[in-house]
C-alpha cells in the first residue's frame, strides 16, 4: 500500500445543509449533543437522541458504512465497557455462573452505555466529516477567542494546527521518496524482528526530521516576508457569520438538550 | 550490442480499479545496452520516473516484464534484491537521503546492505569518493556540514559504492550552477569509462544530454514515441516542442539558418559541431 | 536618487561565527534598483547573490554599510513591516512558502497579516490570482498542483501585499522547463503590464537574458553591471567566475576566435541566425 492512499483529515466534501452550517454552530451542537447524551437516563431520552443522530446522518449524505467504519478502532473499548456493565451491575439476578451475575439492570446499563459511547463518537465524526479542517480550525479559534484574555495562545495554537494540516501531505510524499531512495541502496524495511525493523527506520527518520526542520526554517522566513507578526491586528478573508439556519440549529439543539434533561429528571 | 536491461510490454497503472486510476506506462518496450551512455527525456508526468523505478525493481509491473541480463528480475525475491545492487538508482535531489554521522558511513550504507566484508567496504567507499572528487579528509566529516554540491556528490558516491553495472541518475544536475553541473557530469563520465558501466541519465536540459549521451529515449504520455542518436531525435523539433521538450539552442539556430535558405548541416547539436558546420559553409562558398 | 526603490551603500556582510566573523559574503556592494525595472542578478553558488537578495527586505541586516528600501533604512526596526510590504520575496522551494491548504486562503495570508478589511482582501486575492493566471484554482489544495503552478501561487501570495518590488531568489531552480516558462512569463507580465519592479536572482543565462539589466556577482562583489547585450560580450570574464553565456553568444564568440567578424550581442535564436546569415552574404 502506498502511503499516499491514506485519506487525511477525514473530511468528505459535500453541499448538504450540515456542510453549509457555520463551523462554530457545528462545534456547539456537538457539545450540546454530548451534554444531552449524559442527561439521558432511559429509553425515551436515548430514543430521541438516536433519532436526531440518524436524521443528521441522513441529511449529511455521508454513507452509513463510512460512519460505522470509523467505530472500528474503538470497537474493543465499546465491547469491554458493555461486558463490564452487563455483569457488574447489581440488581435482580436473571442468571448466575460463578461470580458472573447477569441482572436486568445490567442489561439495560450495558445497552445504554454502548449506545452512549457509540453515539458520542459518531456525532464527533459527523463534525469532522462535514467540516473542512481549515474551517474547523477557524471555528475553534473563534469560539476559544475569549480565552485570549486569560493569555491562552489561541491564535498560535490554531495557526500551528493549520500549518500541520498543510504539511501532512508534503511529508507523506517525502517519506515515500526517501523510502524508495534507501531501498535503492538495499535498505530493507519489511523483514527481521522488531529491533531490526526499528533500526531500519533510522535511514528514513533522520533525513525526514532534517528535512522537516529545514522546511520549518524556510517557512518561518517566508511567513515573516509576508508580514506575519502574530495574531494581533490580523483580519480574515473568510468571515464567520451566523445565519438563520445556524440560529435555528442552536436553538433546536438547546431545546433538545433541555427536553432530554427533563425526561431524564422524570426517570424516562 | 548486447542488451543489459530490457522491458517487454511494460504497463504500470497507479490506483488501479479506483476513480483515481492513472496509466503511467502503456506497453513500453525499452532497451539499454551494455556500456552505453543513454539519455531519457520527457516532461514531468510523462512516465519517465515510473519507468526508471521499474528498472531496479522498486516498482512492480502491473503487467509485462523487466529483464536484467536476460532474466526476469521478479523471478525470485533474491533476484529482485540482487537487481537493486546491480542497477544503481540515484534519485532527484539525492542529498536529502543522507543520514549518517560521517560521509564514510553514509557511503558505506549500500555496500553494508550487500553484506560485503569490511575490507571490501573500505575499498569501495574510498574509491567511490574518489570518483566523485571528494578528498579523504571529507570522509570523516558530517555530511550535513558540506555544501549543497558536495552533499550531492556524497549521495551519488553512496550508489556508486555498490558498483552497479547500470547507473541510473534522475536529474543529477538539478539546481546546480554551471560549474557544479560540469563537475557532476565529469564524475559520471569517469565512472562510465572506468567500469564500462551503462549510464542512464534522465534530464530536462537538452543542451546537457546533447553533450553527453550516445543515444536518447523520448518518453511522452506513458509511451516511447521515438528514440535514437541525438542527431536523429533532435530532427523532430516540432514534435519535441509539442511534448514540452525542445532541442538544443544551437540546433534551433541552425534550423532557422536553413529556413533562411542557407545550405548548412542543420543536424548539429553541440558547439563543436555547429562551429565546424558553419566554417564548412564558408569554405564551400570561398571555393566556389 | 528618488527613483531608486532599493539602494545599497558599501554593503558588507559576514555571518557571525565562533571567535569573530566568518569569511565575508558581501564585500562592498553598491547598487541602485530603479523603480519599474527588471534586474537579473547572476552568479554561481556562493557568489553572494542570495545573501544580497535577503538584504533587500531586511531578512538579513548589513554588518557594514547600509540598505535603503524606498528611503527606509532596513536597520530601523520600526519600519520593518513597511519595508516587507514594499519589497516582497519569493523563494526557491514553492512547497516551503505555502502556508494554507486552500489556494485562496494562502494568497490571503499576507493581506490578513496586514489587517486589510475582508472585502478588500477578497479583491486582492482575486486580482493576484488573475495576475498569475491561477484564478480557476482558487479552491484547490496546493499540494496537488504542479511545481510551476505552486510557484505562481507563491508569487500571488506576495503580490497580494501590493508590493512595489518583488525579489525572486532562484524561483525556477526546482522546476521543469514547462514550470520555468510559466514562472518567467508571469514575472515578465508583472514587470511589463503592472509596472512592478522585479529583481530575479538566478544562475540561468537564458533567464537573465530576458531582464533589462544584468548584475553579475562573484566573491561578494559586483563584477559586471549593464544590459544583457553588454554583459554577455564579456564571455571570458564570465567563464572565469564559473558562469556560462547563452549558446548563441558562445557560438558567435567561438566564430570570432576563428577570425570572423560576428557581433557578440545576438542573444535570441533569430538574432543569432540573422547575424550568421549576414556573414554569409
Amino acid at each position: 500500500m502506498a502511503l499516499k492512499d491514506i485519506t487525511l483529515g477525514q473530511y468528505f466534501p459535500g453541499n448538504s445543509i450540515l456542510h453549509r452550517l457555520d463551523p462554530r454552530t457545528k462545534i456547539l451542537l456537538t457539545v450540546i449533543y454530548i451534554v444531552a447524551l449524559f442527561l439521558a437516563k432511559q429509553l425515551a431520552g436515548y430514543g430521541i437522541l438516536l433519532l436526531v443522530l440518524a436524521a443528521a446522518i441522513a441529511v449529511s449524505r455521508v454513507k452509513l458504512k463510512v460512519i460505522l467504519k470509523g467505530l472500528k478502532p474503538i470497537l474493543f473499548i465499546i465491547i469491554i465497557t458493555g461486558i463490564l456493565n452487563l455483569f457488574w451491575t447489581p440488581g435482580d439476578i436473571l442468571w448466575q455462573w460463578g461470580f458472573l451475575k447477569l441482572t436486568v439492570q445490567g442489561i439495560w446499563a450495558a445497552v445504554f452505555m454502548v449506545l452512549r459511547i457509540s453515539m458520542l463518537i459518531i456525532c464527533t465524526f459527523l463534525l469532522t466529516y462535514t467540516t473542512s479542517p481549515i474551517l474547523l480550525t477557524d471555528g475553534l479559534e473563534n469560539l476559544l477567542g475569549p480565552l485570549k484574555k486569560l493569555h491562552v495562545p489561541v491564535h498560535e495554537l490554531a495557526m500551528m494546527m493549520s500549518i500541520a494540516l498543510r504539511f501532512i501531505p508534503t511529508l507523506i510524499e517525502e517519506t515515500d521518496k526517501i523510502m524508495s531512495a534507501q531501498k535503492a541502496r538495499g535498505a530493507d524495511f519489511d523483514t527481521g524482528n522488531l529491533l531490526d525493523k526499528a533500526k531500519a527506520l533510522i535511514p528514513l527518520l533522520v533525513p525526514l526530521f532534517i528535512s522537516a526542520f529545514r522546511r520549518a526554517d524556510e517557512l518561518a522566513i517566508a511567513m515573516e516576508c509576508r508580514c506575519y507578526h502574530g495574531g494581533e491586528g490580523r483580519t480574515r478573508l473568510r468571515q464567520l457569520k451566523y445565519k438563520t439556519p445556524d440560529i435555528v440549529g442552536i436553538a433546536g439543539g438547546l431545546l433538545l438538550c433541555a427536553g432530554v434533561g427533563v425526561l431524564g429528571h422524570f426517570g424516562l | 550490442m548486447e542488451p543489459i536491461i530490457q522491458t517487454e510490454k511494460l504497463c504500470h497503472t497507479y490506483s488501479a480499479g479506483t476513480p483515481f486510476e492513472r496509466f503511467a506506462l502503456v506497453d513500453v518496450d525499452f532497451t539499454a545496452y551494455r556500456g552505453e551512455y543513454l539519455g531519457i527525456i520527457g516532461h514531468t508526468g510523462s512516465g519517465k520516473s515510473t519507468l526508471i523505478q521499474h528498472l531496479n525493481g522498486l516498482l512492480k509491473p502491473t503487467s509485462g516484464r523487466v529483464l536484467f541480463e536476460g532474466q526476469d528480475i521478479w523471478e525470485s525475491k533474491e533476484r529482485t534484491r540482487q537487481t537493486r545492487f546491480q542497477v544503481g538508482l540515484v534519485f532527484q535531489y539525492p542529498e536529502y537521503q543522507l543520514f549518517e554521522e560521517t560521509v564514510y558511513k553514509d557511503i558505506a550504507f549500500g555496500p553494508k546492505n550487500m553484506k560485503l566484508d569490511d575490507g571490501e567496504i573500505d575499498r569501495r567507499v574510498r574509491q567511490s569518493a574518489e570518483f566523485v572528487g571528494l578528498g579523504p579528509e571529507i570522509l570523516e566529516q558530517s555530511p550535513f556540514e558540506l555544501s549543497g554540491g558536495q552533499k550531492r556528490r556524497v549521495a551519488i558516491a553512496g550508489v556508486i559504492a555498490m558498483e552497479p553495472s547500470v547507473l541510473i541518475l534522475d536529474e543529477p544536475t538539478a539546481g546546480l550552477d554551471p560549474v557544479g553541473v560540469s563537475d557532476i557530469l565529469r564524475n559520471i563520465h569517469d565512472y562510465h569509462v572506468a567500469k564500462n558501466a551503462t549510464i542512464i541519465i534522465v534530464s530536462h536540459s537538452m543542451e546537457e544530454v546533447a553533450r553527453t549521451v550516445d543515444r536518447l529515449v523520448v518518453v511522452d504520455d506513458a509511451r516511447i514515441p521515438f528514440s535514437g542518436t541525438p542527431r536523429e531525435v533532435f530532427a523532430h523539433e516540432e514534435e519535441l516542442v509539442a511534448m514540452g521538450l525542445g532541442v538544443p539552442q544551437v540546433t534551433r539556430v541552425f534550423h532557422r539558418l536553413r529556413r533562411l535558405g542557407v545550405d548548412v548541416d542543420d543536424t548539429v547539436y553541440t558547439m563543436e559541431q555547429a562551429k565546424a558546420a558553419f566554417l564548412d559553409v564558408l569554405k564551400r562558398k570561398g571555393a566556389v | 536618487m528618488s527613483d531608486a526603490i532599493i539602494k545599497t551603500e558599501h554593503l558588507r556582510f559576514a555571518y557571525a561565527a565562533e571567535g569573530g566573523l566568518s569569511p565575508v559574503v558581501l564585500d562592498g556592494v553598491d547598487l541602485e534598483i530603479e523603480e519599474g525595472s527588471f534586474v537579473a542578478v547572476l552568479g554561481h553558488n556562493g557568489s553572494g547573490k542570495s545573501t544580497l537578495a535577503k538584504h533587500m527586505n531586511a531578512i538579513l541586516l548589513p554588518t557594514g554599510g547600509k540598505v535603503y528600501v524606498d528611503g527606509m533604512d532596513t536597520c530601523e526596526d520600526a519600519d520593518l513591516l513597511d519595508i516587507r510590504r514594499t519589497v516582497g520575496m519569493v523563494f526557491q522551494n514553492p512547497d516551503n512558502q505555502i502556508v494554507a491548504n486552500v489556494v485562496e486562503e494562502d494568497v490571503a495570508f499576507a493581506p490578513e497579516n496586514l489587517g486589510v478589511p475582508p472585502a478588500e482582501i477578497r479583491k486582492r486575492v482575486d486580482d493576484a490570482l488573475a495576475m498569475v493566471g491561477m484564478s480557476e484554482y482558487a479552491a484547490h489544495a496546493p499540494h496537488l498542483l504542479s511545481g510551476g503552478q505552486k510557484q505562481r501561487i507563491a508569487i500571488a501570495g506576495v503580490i497580494a501585499m501590493r508590493p512595489r518590488c518583488v525579489v525572486l531568489d532562484e524561483p525556477t531552480a526546482m522546476l521543469d522547463p514547462i514550470g520555468r516558462d510559466e514562472v518567467l512569463k508571469t514575472i515578465r507580465l508583472l514587470n511589463r503590464e503592472y509596472g512592478m519592479t522585479v529583481v530575479l536572482i538566478t544562475h540561468h543565462m537564458d533567464e537573465a537574458a530576458q531582464a533589462d539589466r544584468l548584475v553579475v556577482m562573484a566573491k561578494g562583489k559586483v563584477i559586471a553591471d549593464g544590459s544583457p547585450r553588454q554583459v554577455f560580450q564579456r564571455v571570458e570574464e564570465l567563464r572565469a567566475v564559473g558562469l556560462t553565456v547563452p549558446e548563441t553568444v558562445e557560438l558567435c564568440w567561438e566564430l570570432r576566435r576563428e577570425g570572423l567578424d560576428v557581433p557578440l550581442d545576438a542573444i535570441s535564436d533569430e538574432e543569432c541566425a540573422q547575424a550568421l546569415y549576414q556573414i554569409l552574404k
